[in-house]
């Protein structure tokens, strides 16, 4: 009983320890027994917990198909909620293994903040919310409007830039929750609120008293490619984690879904032999288990599955593939080969 | 202080040191050079593991990027500034609005403090009870929720921008703040600060020449009134002269915001209301027990020799009382200061919340959190000296 | 005030109507002065022009716990079906629903012991025991594990328990750093002397935010490579360090408080450094610093409402949060008035406690 308690202790205390430095994490997570993935706090359809704590959310389930490629497992995962404040330095200092919070690839975060960015799992862009009242229809018509904005995110740079480049002044109210921002807006503090597309849809889905008072922008103004991001200095991590998202868009180029998997393992065709570890190297050369594009098409999905439980067309937020389709159908959704 | 002189049993005798525990002089030195490798280990190991994750996550250091252009808008400054100013402008513009939310604060605490400090030891039941209900109320709960509540009532009660309240011809009042007339630019507003500046050295020197000369003669000058009138006088002597100048800038509803007119923010108004309510009840007890602290008989001495209640207070009771109050009062501002980056949880632009955003942009955390502790520990000295100094001054005067 | 009558040999009388009585009490205190009575006229307008409505919305007009939010947005007073649809949102955080009891219990054993501690009665050795087992028993409720008790992640937890772990065990640890710090700050070792005053002032001169930001952003930079510690370790760190430096002030003042005969006589003893301090200034020390570590815990007590700062839902973050619910958006005063009045029941607790201590304290001195 006691020893129990005592791993209960250190386990809830979470000191963990690697074994050595550098190319480590999937050993330590293996060690550990499960992913710790960083995730939003709250924003609908991306990274939200319900009410008995489980979470749902496009990032959240590309935690999990992580999750599945290294236990095969989907539940293997613990998630830590991060303000954009503290994403950062959590991913920095190895608090969390992953970092799949709707984060924008740039060149500084590449390189001075030491992250590197898996395949972009939600090419989006930044827009305007405001209230129908108002009565308007363009961006251009924003000039001297009062904006609600979360601080410390690529949003507040891109709105400052794009009432410069349009000579138009602006009000910022710059909070740091994202909770705090929609409350700040639908009360009333603010006209305008804006963050990348999608989430204006969950804000306008999941929070806003009601949702047809309130109308997004045509204009979309910056280019947001989310993507997971894990730190510097591990490749083989960062390879896991990017091989794992491109199994997802290469499941659904191929036609391969978590219900018909089973049909495709013995298929003729070798490309999905290689994929699926009929015919084996691809896992282990990531070192992983053979099968894990395999697991991760089962217990994960492939991509358009996890785009249309989360934010599709059938959820709140009503969002349309767009970019997001696969290249074959004029999207951006493109995955390396896996040869 | 480096060598104990006290000698205790087991000691050598005086003059010699020996290289032995049981010596106290020998003991001290190694308890201390212990102590200090203890600590510079312990820096040591913090500050390589520092260097070394930031250079295998190639993390940038440095403060370049203060020269950097910041490209993130702020809601209100005291300077210009726009989003093509450097992270350095950006960080200024914060500690700016650290600084006045923080004197005014300390102006209206000190003021509303001392009311209810004085009002808690009046002989009318219901206004002592009164004050100290205040007093108990406000100081047994948390700052930030009254900061909380305050900015709630402004955001959430307050009727949208364009059903503002128009109390007075020129002022509004809305859930995005209060908007008074402003002054239109003019040259009289300069002539006139200028001539409040020469009002002032000129009471200065006033007063010092009126004290040598009641020191020489005996004679005592009405300095109140000289002082009052040269204050008030001057500027309004400049007004007069720069003819009188009476236009207003009004603030209107232009689009989506009043425009002109000089604004209060809701943040502002929340950040300062809960400061000053806060700390007031502070300061209330500090002015109560400082001049509790002041014998009864110290007046009645003051009366027996013939002065009247005014310099009796001036010149008798205040000095003491004031050498009680300095001190915590000292500690009460600088807790109003620090409290101040409270600011950052409903979104007024101080030094920490612009530190906090830049450290988001910048990914570099150390260089945002040194230069919020430098910056504070600056003006916590700051505050300690000047006060330290008046506490000086004033202990003087009583001795 | 004290009107004694003489006693010779006739009957007690009333005192006249104009020194006791509700009317002289009236004279005496409300309208003695031509002012006061001015004064006393206008606080009472005051008073009633502010009071009754107030009373109104609280009680007469107010809904009750089972309230919805439609009833309550359709007008009417104080709404407290929110309290009664978020009370145990607000009380217990994100702590499964099933297992609230836990954090239920966990706010009674702080409770006692808080409540016991200040009983002058039970200051003994064996007070430490009962705290470890309680805080053993605190730990054992809150992370389960172990007796069939679920496992409880500890980023579940939220509300007051959170508040009374933050503060109780961050004065639980940062006191014995204190009397260190203390000590070291009126040492004669010149090292430790510049050490210690370094970092109390060093602290005492930043708000808790940066510390807390230390903990939250910075601190993880500090640690070897593949070391992390988790969030609300650190923010107790935050609290214990910045606790310390301020508790370390406290104690200075009882360690110079004590006369230096106290300091002689127990060197013409013969006593060692650590036996003076153990046996004959500490104890003396710390029974005259103890009101003023009470305003200290208070003080820190109330800061513990910092961490939702860094993201932990403690009672306020919590009281926050579940006004972030888009169908309870707007019930702030309810929200903030109920979470107020727990602080405020136990910071006024405490300090009513502190200044009775400091009378009954400075009652034994004075003997």
């Amino acid at each position: 009983m006691k020893s129990e308690l005592l791993a209960a202790a250190a386990a809830a205390v979470v000191v963990t320890v690697a074994a050595g430095a550098g190319a480590a994490t999937l050993d330590t997570v293996k060690q550990r027994g499960f992913v710790q993935c960083g995730v939003n706090a709250g924003l609908p359809g991306f990274g939200n917990p319900d009410s008995a704590g489980n979470w749902t959310g496009l990032d959240v389930d590309f935690c999990r198909a992580v999750a599945v490629a290294v236990f095969n497992d989907p539940n293997k995962i613990k998630f830590t909620p991060l303000s954009a404040q503290q994403r950062f330095p959590a991913i920095q200092s190895g608090e969390v293994d992953l970092l799949s919070r709707n984060t924008t690839v740039t060149l500084t975060r590449d390189t001075s903040v030491g992250l590197n960015f898996a395949p972009v799992t939600y090419y989006d862009g930044q827009g305007f919310m405001v209230n129908k009242k108002l009565g308007v229809k363009s961006a251009k018509e924003l000039n001297g409007a009062t904006v609600c904005v979360q601080s410390g995110t690529t949003t507040e740079l891109n709105l400052a830039d794009y009432f410069r480049a349009n000579n138009m002044s602006y009000n910022p109210v710059v909070i740091e929750s994202n909770d705090e921002v929609n409350a700040a807006y639908f009360a009333g503090r603010c006209d305008v609120l804006t963050t990348d597309v999608s989430g204006l849809a969950g804000t306008r889905a999941g929070v806003a008293p009601v949702p047809d008072d309130h109308v997004i922008l045509p204009e979309v103004i910056s280019k947001e490619p989310l993507a997971p991001a894990v730190r510097h200095g591990d490749d083989q991590w960062f390879d896991i984690v990017k091989w794992t998202v491109n199994v997802t868009i290469q499941a659904e180029e191929f036609g391969i879904n978590s219900k018909n998997v089973d049909e495709f393992v013995n298929s003729k065709n070798p490309d999905i032999q290689r994929f699926l570890g009929t015919s084996p190297g691809m896992g282990k050369a990531l070192g992983l288990d053979e099968k894990y594009a395999y697991n991760v098409i089962k217990k994960a999905g492939n991509y358009g599955e996890i785009f249309d439980r989360n934010v599709g067309p059938g959820t709140p937020l009503k969002l349309e593939r767009g970019l997001n389709a696969l290249w074959t159908k004029g999207g951006l959704q493109y995955s390396a080969p896996f040869r | 202080m480096a060598t104990e002189t006290r000698t205790t049993q087991g000691a050598p005798a005086p003059g010699g040191t020996s290289f032995s525990l049981s010596d106290p002089t020998f003991r001290a030195i190694v308890y201390q050079i212990l102590v200090v490798g203890a600590v510079v280990l312990v820096g040591w190991f913090l500050i390589s593991n520092t260097l070394d994750n930031l250079a295998r996550r190639s993390i940038a250091t440095g403060y370049s990027f203060l020269e950097r252009e910041a490209s993130f808008g702020i809601g209100e400054s005291i300077i210009d500034y726009s989003p093509k100013d450097t992270y350095g402008r950006a960080f200024l513009v914060g500690v700016l609005n650290t600084l006045k939310v923080s004197v005014i604060g300390i102006l209206l605490a000190t003021v509303i403090g001392t009311l209810i400090g004085v009002a808690r030891l009046s002989s009318n039941w219901l206004i002592a009870k009164l004050a100290s209900t205040y007093v108990e109320i406000i100081r047994n709960i948390p700052p930030l929720l009254q900061l909380f509540f305050w900015y709630a009532l402004v955001s959430d009660s307050l009727p949208p921008v364009r059903n503002a309240l128009n109390p007075l011809p020129g002022v509004f009042l809305s859930q995005r703040g209060l908007w008074v007339p402003g002054l239109s630019h003019s040259p009289v507003w300069t002539m006139m600060a200028v001539a409040f500046a020469v009002a002032v050295v000129g009471t200065f020197a006033l007063s010092r020449w009126a004290k040598g000369r009641q020191a020489r003669t005996g004679q005592i000058f009405p300095m109140a009134r000289a002082g009052l009138g040269l204050l008030i006088g001057l500027p309004l002597l400049a007004y007069i002269l720069g003819g009188m100048p009476t236009a207003l800038d009004m603030p209107k509803l232009t689009g989506f915001n009043f425009v002109g007119g000089k604004a209060l923010s809701p943040e502002f108004f929340a950040i300062l209301t809960g400061l000053t309510v806060y700390t007031s009840a502070f300061i209330a007890e500090v002015v109560r027990s400082g001049i509790v602290a002041v014998n009864w008989g110290q007046t009645e001495a003051a009366r027996a020799l013939g002065l009247p209640s005014g310099p009796t207070l001036r010149l008798v009771i205040l000095p003491q009382a004031l050498r009680v109050i300095v001190p915590p009062l000292t500690s009460q501002y600088l807790n109003l200061t620090k409290n101040s980056s409270l600011a950052l949880a409903i979104g007024y632009p101080d030094l920490v919340s612009i530190a906090n955003t830049t450290l988001n942009q910048t990914g570099q955390a150390i260089e945002g959190v040194t230069m919020i502790m430098g910056t504070y520990l600056t003006i916590s000295l700051s505050i300690s000296i000047f006060m330290n100094w008046y506490n000086k001054r004033i202990a003087l005067v009583e001795r | 005030m004290t009107d004694t009558v003489k006693h010779v040999g006739l009957p007690d009388e009333r005192p006249p109507s104009n020194i006791v009585g509700p009317v002289a009490w009236l004279r005496n205190n409300l309208f003695n002065t031509w002012y006061n009575a001015i004064l006393t006229v206008l606080v009472l307008l005051l008073l009633a022009t502010a009071v009754p409505p107030f009373i109104t919305w609280l009680f007469v007009t107010a809904h009750g716990f089972d309230a919805t939010s439609q009833e309550c947005r359709a007008g009417g007073g104080a709404c407290w079906g929110f309290i009664g649809e978020k009370l145990r949102f607000i009380l217990f955080g994100t702590f499964p629903y099933d297992e609230q009891w836990r954090p239920l219990l966990t706010i009674v054993i702080f409770i006692a012991l808080l409540v016991g501690s200040c009983d002058r009665r039970f200051w003994k050795p064996w007070l430490g025991l009962v705290w470890a087992v309680g805080l053993t028993a605190v730990g054992i409720l809150m992370w389960g594990g172990v007796f069939g008790l679920t496992p409880v992640e500890n980023t579940l937890w939220g509300g007051l328990p959170l508040t009374l772990i933050l503060s109780v065990i961050g004065l639980a640890v940062a006191f014995p750093a204190a009397i260190l710090l203390a000590l070291g700050r009126r040492s004669n070792m010149p090292a430790v002397k510049v050490l210690c005053v370094t970092y109390i002032e060093l602290i005492r001169g930043v708000p808790l935010i940066s510390l807390l930001f230390m903990a939250s952003v910075m601190f993880p930079l500090f640690l070897p490579n593949g070391v992390s510690v988790d969030k609300l370790l650190r923010a107790q760190v935050a609290f214990i360090m910045f606790a310390a430096a301020y508790m370390a002030e406290a104690i200075r003042g009882g360690l110079q408080a004590i006369p230096k005969g106290q300091y002689e006589a127990a060197d013409g003893l013969g006593l060692s450094y650590w036996q003076k301090m153990l046996k004959i200034i500490l104890p003396q020390a710390l029974a005259i610093a103890i009101p003023p570590l009470v305003n200290t815990f208070i003080s820190f007590f109330k800061d513990t409402s910092l961490v939702i700062i860094i993201g932990l839902y403690d009672l306020l973050g919590a009281g926050k949060v579940a006004l972030s619910d888009p169908s309870w958006r707007g019930f702030y005063r309810e929200s903030y008035l109920f979470v107020g009045v727990i602080y405020w029941v136990f910071c006024f607790s405490m300090s009513k406690y502190s200044q009775k201590l400091e009378r009954d304290l400075n009652r034994s001195h004075r003997r």
